[in-house]
């Protein structure tokens, strides 16, 4: 008996509460950096692709929604051909972004990509390619590798030694 | 006034007729009530407001429910559904709903009037009570103690005494 | 003839006024609803989400007004029309303010009980028409439940009857210039409460219609208006027992007099069904035989006590 009264009573009291709803479209929500959102292929600071193409990305996804085809341009160096997500299957779980090693692929905080036709939602490389660095600005994955695709010459990077020549005998 | 009591009395007799013709037993029922309701209005013209309201609350908002109620439960089965909708074609309501405008017609007319009209004695609650507990006290104790085993004995039968043991216990229950 | 169009212009005003208090009423739920619990509700159709109202009627009027083959047409299209139709006589006898009333009955309050009475009946033959076991079940619940509480409700408006020695709810208004009869019959007062929520199936009491246990209980197999019509009938219920209750316990139109009469009567209405809303939004819906018990095992001997005090204490008096 007065436990029910003492409900009533609580409940009453929260008219002077505010309420906690977000009214979301006037008033955007707070989404921390590292939200799991709308997939992109990001650039490195030389504005050239990061991807290589590698196909790690589409081991990885759970859901099988990325499909990509890599090729080489003239100087040897890789990228894919087409890039392809299927958000209609994308389940947002990130372990495509955590399987690439060039950074490439990385998920943004941004949701809002509803669309009212189902075959939208299929992004293409024009589509997902980015003019960012994303989250890790000054990487670039062909500076620190050990090809020659255009960006150094072999041997050339900051803490890289020189190639051996195999021909010598000399240590 | 009159014109009315003869209108009244024509729907109650037409309702109970159909209450007796009518092979579904909820259609039936529902003739029924609306008998009770026009016998009701019909107390109304007679100036006894008190017992037509007391019709209206026992007979048709608690009674007819109760019937109801136990013909909803006897769950007359598929097959009596069927051979009712072979004996009841067209539109069955249509009968209660015309019966019961008729009705409210009526009653819409009497509201205003009802105050006017002061030369009929009305029959309100007080005269009834007097009545009850005057001249008929001993008809209404005999009533009570009728009630009163009525009562005791739906209390009797609906009592059962619980045993509340575990299903392990009830064995080495029945062995002692 | 000129007091008869008066009656029906009266009539007239008041059908309208109740049908679209109880349809606002809707809009007002949800919206005290969110309030308590710290959301904002409709808000979005017109200002403050007034329009919403308008949306569902819409809504409720291009549904597919659908009648389950299996179910017996006949009883289920009257069923609706039963519980709306039986609530707004109910208010033919309700004092809004001195003159604004239908008809000024001397067995008024007992005209009430009939017609609340009279409502079961929707509910146990939309339940019976549907033909399907979860609304059979809802029926089942709500005609014990509605029969059940009528009595307490009956029996809780005797002591105020004995004060008032009439029936009629003009004599019950007047009779509280000195006092409201909240001050000498509370437990009348909480009686009447209970039983006018478990009458209107409210939702403490939503037991005829469960939905977490029911389906939607007696009123699964309806849909368009004849849903709407025992969804106003169930608001206009609200309306109907605040108005009771205002009119019995809380001095009906009675007030200090800067305001005029019918804004005091209103007002309390009002309050009295943000209570109800506000019951929906505090309490957890009782098991039905508790229900049960707590009307028959505690209800009914309180309002029998009260009953017999109250009697005693008026033939002190007048003696």
């Amino acid at each position: 008996m007065i436990s029910l009264l003492r409900t009533i009573a609580l409940t009453f009291m929260h008219i002077f509460k505010k309420p906690v709803t977000i009214q979301y479209p006037e008033e955007k929500i707070v989404l921390h950096p590292r939200w799991r959102g709308r997939i992109v292929l990001t650039r490195d600071p030389d504005m050239a692709e990061r991807c290589v193409g590698c196909y790690l990305c589409a081991a990885a996804c759970p859901v099988d929604c990325i499909s990509l085809q890599a090729t080489q341009d003239e100087d040897g160096r890789r990228y894919p051909e087409f890039f392809r997500i299927n958000f209609s299957r994308c389940i947002f779980c990130g372990y495509c972004e955590e399987a690439c090693p060039t950074y490439a692929i990385q998920l943004i905080p941004d949701f809002e990509m509803a669309e009212y036709n189902r075959q939208n939602l299929v992004y293409e490389k024009e589509d997902l390619l980015i003019d960012s660095q994303g989250k890790y600005p000054g990487y670039n994955y062909y500076r620190v590798a050990g090809v020659d695709a255009g960006v150094k010459g072999k041997g050339e990077g900051v803490n890289e030694e020189k190639p051996i020549d195999v021909h010598s005998l000399l240590p | 006034m009159e014109v009315g009591f003869y209108i009244t009395a024509g729907v109650t007799i037409i309702s109970t007729l159909l209450v007796i013709t009518r092979h579904n037993p909820v259609h039936a029922l529902l003739y029924l009530i609306i008998s009770l309701l026009s016998l009701a209005i019909i107390f109304f013209l007679l100036g006894a407001p008190f017992a037509a309201l007391l019709e209206v609350i026992i007979y048709a908002g608690a009674i007819m429910v109760l019937f109801i109620f136990v013909v909803m439960l006897l769950n007359l089965g598929q097959q009596t559904a069927q051979q009712e909708k072979a004996w009841l074609k067209g539109k069955v309501w249509i009968g209660p709903a015309i019966l019961s405008t008729i009705l409210f017609g009526q009653l819409f007319y009497l509201l205003p009037v009802a105050q006017m009209q002061a030369e009929m004695p009305a029959v309100d609650a007080k005269v009834v009570a007097i009545s009850l507990f005057k001249h008929y006290v001993i008809g209404v104790e005999m009533a009570a103690m009728l009630l009163m085993a009525g009562v005791v004995g739906a209390a009797h039968i609906g009592q059962h005494k619980k045993v509340v043991l575990h299903r392990f216990l009830r064995e080495g229950e029945e062995q002692l | 003839m000129n007091i008869v169009l008066q009656y029906i212009l009266l009539i007239v005003i008041m059908l309208f006024t109740l049908t679209t208090v109880a349809a606002w009423l809707i809009w007002l739920e949800r919206r005290m609803l969110a309030v308590w619990q710290d959301r904002y509700g409709p808000n979005r159709a017109g200002p403050f989400g007034l329009l919403i109202v308008a949306a569902d009627t819409i809504k409720l009027l291009f549904k597919e007004d659908w009648i389950p083959p299996f179910a017996d047409k006949s009883i289920f299209v009257i069923a609706p029309a039963i519980v709306a139709g039986a609530v707004l006589m109910s208010f033919v006898v309700v004092p809004f303010a001195p003159g604004i009333l239908i008809a000024d009955l001397d067995i008024g309050l007992l005209f009430f009980l009939a017609m609340s009475s009279l409502g079961v009946y929707s509910i146990v033959l939309g339940g019976w028409a549907s033909n399907n076991k979860y609304s059979l079940l809802g029926a089942l619940r709500g005609a014990s439940q509605m029969i059940s509480y009528e009595v307490f409700m009956g029996l809780s408006l005797m002591g105020v009857v004995m004060i008032t020695g009439s029936f009629r709810l003009t004599d019950i208004v007047l009779a509280q210039q000195d006092y409201w009869f909240i001050l000498t019959q509370p437990v009348a007062f909480v009686i009447f409460m209970i039983a006018g929520i478990a009458e209107t199936h409210r939702l403490p009491f939503d037991i005829p219609e469960a939905e977490s246990e029911l389906v939607a209980g007696f009123h699964s197999e309806y849909s368009g208006m004849k849903f709407g019509m025992f969804f106003i009938g169930e608001y206009l219920g609200i309306t109907l027992i605040s108005a009771m209750v205002v009119t019995i316990f809380f001095g009906g139109w009675l007030g200090p007099g800067f305001l005029p009469p019918l804004v005091w009567f209103t007002g309390k209405t009002f309050i009295f069904i943000l209570f109800f809303i506000l019951l929906r939004a505090s309490l957890p819906r009782p098991r039905y035989d508790q229900l049960m018990e707590f009307g028959w095992k505690i209800l009914l001997p309180l309002a029998l006590v009260n009953l017999l005090i109250t009697g005693g204490i008026v033939l002190l008096m007048n003696s």
